[in-house]
């Protein structure tokens, strides 16, 4: 494969150097969990933490005379992932035995796509930010290939002292390997790159991106160079498995990688750890028997053949993806593209937005759901599935505020109140009488009773007219924030008798 | 195409067989007279021949997403020679 530059280089994502400047340049291999009831070649089930062995088939326990069938729907999620990232769908595809052995690989090889894929070369539109300016810079990431395979079971060593013990529940479950190219050049860019390669298979729901449970796992492959230079040697870092290690990994590799050059050595090619308490990459052990996989045609399985039609009928029916939803976020509701951004950015949010905005203001419901409903989450550490607020109730509270029945100022108390006891937001307004004064006369009773009780005050408003907004703000502390602010402004004026 | 002991060696321990050296003369020999009747096929012109990969033309069978199998851990590890709790018991492997 001849690897072509599409970077220039970009000083801000230069690593110095004890003798100068270096770039760091990253590919990824991400593999994601296919969603599916059955996995790739059995009938068995792919449910996360069931009692061991009991969701393997003796096909994936590779019993003599047992053959893989292929799950059909498995098939159409790659097509699917391959339509999201732009990718070219190939209408032949072929599996291989990838040869080696392990005890948690029952058949002694993996079904897997060698040189025939099932999708080829794609693109990736990657927000990197925001940096120290709040600025986002779109980069391209190239897609290599995307192929389906089978994953491994799991072997544990802690439970006896001189034995492992092996578990093939996830024998067998598809995987989708997506190769990057390797056109990231810091880790925020692969990081941003692994979110956005999650946040798309989400949207296609082809992956549940679940990464602590091991349904999105990243090898990483990093080297380093002089900018602009020749490529160096690449180390890969397999099994990272937070989006929070793969920018750790990277980090630490890419400065070993210039230390060792820094002092005269070179870099060997070579698979390596990441050790998530360490913070640090090292060797694995197995490095004499450089692997030799001796790949060929799987003969249990004919080519995966399809047509046109059948593409055509998954293209028609994906659902919106992440890049489209922004677009029209800014175009047809008027969204600010830094808005638009942070709404896309995961479809649970996207779809609380989209819940919250409908037959509503969206702008305003942007700036609910972004800083008030996000802010408060993110203070609170949770997630957006964990929000104690649900996309009806706070269009509820939007609704009181159109209605003019609370001011924005005490629609943020109410926000309080339904964020921490919960409940129908209109109840609350109602029980609570948080209603907003719209009675003339009760205001008015107000301003006089404060124009009264401030003739100092009245007579410096009369030179200086911006001190109205004194008077404004003491009224609506005398009525506990529930006057309409603009019926205070207006008697408060007119009272004074300034413009 | 003919293999010397060192490949026999390395294939042998990829495939993870045991060989001694007598073995390894041996099966040196056997191979290279493998390869030398194999090596005959090269003499057809292949140009423009399409790889066989099935003898009768037809689609790869397809399987509906739904289980059907499972739920026997206790056939599936019947013929461990070590098992516990369902688990396969394999000498300690750690990389």
């Amino acid at each position: 494969m001849t690897i072509v530059d599409t970077r220039t280089p970009d000083p801000k994502t230069f690593i110095s150097g004890a003798t100068g400047d270096w770039e760091v340049i990253i590919g990824l291999e991400v593999h994601a969990q296919v969603t599916s009831e059955a996995k790739l070649f059995s009938g068995a089930s792919t449910g996360f933490g069931a009692e061991p062995n009991s969701h393997v088939s003796l096909v994936d326990a590779a019993m003599p005379g047992m053959l893989p069938v292929i799950n059909e729907e498995c098939v159409k999620q790659a097509v699917r992932t391959g339509l999201g990232l732009k990718a070219e769908i190939h209408k032949r595809s072929v599996f291989d035995r990838k040869n080696y052995f392990y005890p948690d690989l029952p058949q002694g090889y993996q079904i897997s796509q060698f040189k025939d894929p099932i999708v080829g070369e794609g693109t990736v539109i990657v927000s990197v930010g925001p940096d120290s300016k709040g600025e986002f810079q779109d980069i391209e990431v190239g897609i290599e290939r995307l192929h389906l395979e089978q994953d491994a079971g799991k072997s544990m060593h802690d439970q006896h002292p001189t034995m492992s013990f092996v578990d093939l529940n996830r024998s067998g479950v598809a995987l989708m390997e997506i190769v990057s190219k390797p056109d990231m050049r810091s880790a925020d860019e692969a990081k941003a790159y692994v979110t956005k390669l999650r946040t798309i298979l989400r949207y296609l729901g082809t992956c549940d991106g679940n990464m602590d449970e091991g349904s999105m796992r990243a090898d990483v492959n990093v080297s380093v160079r002089r900018p602009g230079g020749a490529f160096g040697t690449r180390c890969e870092i397999k099994n990272v498995n937070s989006i929070r290690f793969v920018g750790q990994a990277i980090d630490s590799e890419a400065r070993r990688q210039i230390a060792i050059i820094e002092d005269g050595g070179v870099i060997d090619q070579e698979t390596r750890l990441f050790d998530p308490v360490k913070g640090e990459t090292r060797a694995m052990r197995s490095k004499e028997d450089a692997h030799d996989y001796r790949y060929f045609p799987d003969p249990d399985l004919l080519p995966l053949e399809f047509d046109q039609a059948y593409i055509d009928a998954l293209i028609k029916e994906l659902p919106e993806l992440p890049d489209d939803k922004k677009a029209r976020l800014i175009k047809d509701a008027g969204l600010s593209a830094y808005d638009a951004s942070i709404l896309v950015s995961e479809k649970a949010i996207a779809d609380y937005f989209e819940k919250v905005a409908a037959g509503r203001d969206a702008k305003q419901a942007a700036n609910w759901v972004i800083n008030d409903l996000l802010g408060a989450l993110n203070k609170a550490g949770r997630d957006i599935s964990e929000t104690p607020i649900s996309a009806e109730q706070l269009g509820a509270i939007l609704d009181l505020i159109r209605e003019g029945t609370i001011s924005g100022k005490i629609a943020k108390d109410l926000f309080e109140i339904v964020w921490t006891e919960g409940g129908d937001p209109k109840a609350i307004v109602e029980d609570r009488g948080m209603k907003q004064v719209t009675d003339t006369g009760a205001i008015e009773k107000a301003v006089d009773e404060v124009i009264a009780a401030n003739p100092d005050k009245v007579e410096q408003a009369k030179a200086k007219p911006s001190m109205a907004g004194w008077f404004v703000g003491q009224v609506m502390k005398a009525t506990g924030g529930k006057a309409n602010p603009q019926a205070v402004n207006a008697l408060v004026k007119e009272k004074l008798g300034v413009e | 195409m003919s293999v010397d002991s060192a490949t026999v060696r390395r294939v042998a321990k990829l495939a993870r067989i045991a060989v001694n050296d007598e073995d390894v003369t041996a099966m040196e020999a056997e191979l290279n007279v493998i390869l030398g009747f194999v090596e005959q096929l090269s003499e057809v012109d292949v140009t423009g021949v399409e790889p066989m990969t099935s003898v009768i033309p037809m689609a790869m069978k397809k399987r509906e997403d739904q289980v059907t199998d499972g739920e026997k851990a206790e056939d599936v590890v019947a013929n461990a020679p070590a098992s516990e709790d369902h688990f396969f018991m394999v000498p300690k492997v750690v990389e």
